[in-house]
């Protein structure tokens, strides 16, 4: 040991200082380095993946919200289809409405109007027959006045004479 | 102390070196005057612990700070604290009985005793360890002020605190959690964070050739002892039942454990192995690389004895040569703090098997 040279034989003050020297750097950063450090790696990565999760939450959030807009968007446009279909079904049956009561009231007008022919002919034709019959009657008058004079029973005969002929009252 | 005609650390030498070349043609009196040059004198002399921080020697003259002796007297008891320029220009002087033995490591010693008396003076190494751990406390204070300024929120640290997180978590995350195990590993992290801090601020302060920097602490054994003492009682104090039933009653055929203890022996010796290896790798590494740098410094110093053409010629050799091992010491540096660490963490974390029986 005497001979060999210092750095190989442990020397006691050497030891001693190391020691404290060491103490004292270990407490130092153990106290106030390291944890500071490593706390603050790990916040972060900590900080990291919550920005991460956040992230896909609002991503996802943002799909959601999109998927929703869109259905919206597909309801209003059926919505406003459907409506357009209604509106188109509501005119066809107006139109279809008016179309046949403008027939049937054309109908019935018709109809009101053959009647008033009718009955202007039924009127005509009465009034016709009796001015034919009065016609008659004056001729039958005259021809007869000379003949026969104004006996009623000569009226009627002739009247069923006229009706044979075919005209009718 | 000792006289010699090189105690000039490598940078200056390599400086010296292009002084020479300058000089190539003025003879070189002072070189012819002196005796030879003693290499393994000068190569332990820089390794070695000093009780003054030499600087330079000018015109032979030494410039060294003179640092505290602390001794206890063997004759009265009392603490004796006092420069070490009392021991005089040339060490030889004898102060208040203290002096300094030339045969016996250049320690200090009292008159008339044998023994060395109690001695914690503030050696050159001493004085080295102190400026390593302010350079760490000033270091990781100002990474931890970063860190305490500023919120998550604002984002990572860049430059030299990003470099330093970097470092910390590599050792953090990659050596000491992956080795001793998400369980237990914050028990030993500040630890072994602070050794290979240490350690690495240690050994590239070694390779500094000048005044804050350049003694040989990691390559001194009682520095490797102290650290592989404290990682063996961090192993064995705190290891588990398991751990110890491995060591005496180890999953082995009963009969090599039973009538003859042959495994509990072997494990047992195992245990001192460990750290003993762990003392013996940091020292040897890092005290080879410095008597390499140092012998090729010397080889200068010689080849200019034989005379100025061989020496320039071999200086310039020796130049790249010290240069590259600078360059392979700086990689040694860092990889040594790094097995050390790494070693002690794989040995703590087997100190602590988890229960894998069935």
């Amino acid at each position: 040991m005497e001979n060999m040279p210092s750095i190989l034989t442990p020397d006691f003050g050497l030891l001693f200082w190391m020691l404290l020297a060491f103490l004292v750097v270990l407490f130092v950063l153990a106290k106030f380095a390291f944890p500071a450090i490593t706390g603050a790696v790990e916040e972060r990565k900590k900080f990291i993946d919550e920005s991460l999760k956040n992230a896909r939450e609002a991503n996802e959030k943002l799909a959601g919200i999109k998927a929703e807009s869109e259905a919206i968007l597909k309801a209003a446009r059926e919505q406003q289809a459907e409506i357009l279909r209604e509106a188109k079904r509501t005119g066809e049956n107006i139109i279809a409405e008016a179309r046949s009561k403008a027939q049937a009231e054309g109908a019935k007008d018709l109809e009101a109007a053959k009647t008033q022919i009718a009955a202007e002919k039924e009127l005509a034709l009465r009034d016709i027959r009796s001015q034919v019959a009065e016609l008659s009657l004056q001729i039958a008058e005259k021809v007869v006045r000379t003949q026969l004079g104004e006996d009623p029973a000569q009226q009627r005969y002739i009247e069923r004479l006229l009706e044979e002929q075919g005209v009718k009252a | 102390m000792y006289i010699n005609p090189i105690r000039k650390t490598p940078a200056l030498s390599a400086a010296l070196l292009g002084l020479l070349l300058l000089m190539i043609s003025t003879p070189l009196h002072a070189a012819d005057e002196k005796e030879p040059v003693d290499v393994k004198e000068a190569v332990l002399g820089h390794m070695s612990d000093a009780y003054d921080w030499h600087i330079t020697t000018w015109g032979g003259h030494h410039v060294s700070i003179p640092l505290p002796v602390i001794v206890k007297s063997q004759k009265d008891g009392t603490w004796h604290v006092f420069s070490s320029a009392r021991f005089g220009h040339d060490g030889k002087e004898v102060f208040e009985g203290f002096y300094l033995d030339e045969s016996r490591k250049g320690k200090v010693y009292e008159q008339g005793y044998d023994a060395r008396p109690w001695d914690i003076s503030i050696t050159k190494d001493v004085v080295q360890i102190w400026i390593n751990i302010l350079i760490l406390v000033v270091v990781f204070l100002c990474c931890a002020r970063w860190y305490k300024r500023r919120k998550v929120q604002d984002g990572a640290p860049g430059g030299f605190v990003g470099m330093m997180e970097v470092l910390v978590l590599a050792i953090n995350d990659d050596v000491i959690k992956a080795s001793i195990g998400e369980r237990h590993y914050r028990r030993y992290a500040p630890y072994l964070l602070t050794v290979f801090f240490f350690l690495l601020v240690t050994n590239l302060m070694g390779l500094i050739p000048i005044f804050p920097g350049g003694a040989n602490v990691t390559g001194n054994i009682t520095i490797t002892f102290l650290f592989a003492t404290i990682t063996f009682l961090f192993i064995n104090l705190f290891g588990n039942r398991e751990y110890w039933k491995e060591i005496f009653w180890p999953d082995v055929p009963t009969w090599m454990k039973c009538p003859v203890p042959l495994m509990p022996v072997i494990e047992l010796f195992g245990i001192f192995t460990k750290p003993f290896a762990l003392m013996v790798r940091l020292f040897a590494n890092m005290l080879a690389g410095h008597a390499i740098i140092l012998s090729l410094t010397c080889i200068i110093f010689i080849t200019f004895q034989v005379n100025v053409l061989v020496g320039t010629s071999l200086s310039a050799v020796s130049f790249v040569m010290i240069l590259f091992m600078d360059m392979l010491e700086l990689l040694v540096a860092f990889i040594q703090a790094y097995v050390f660490t790494m070693l002690s963490a794989v040995f703590i974390g087997m100190s602590l098997p988890e229960h894998h029986h069935e």
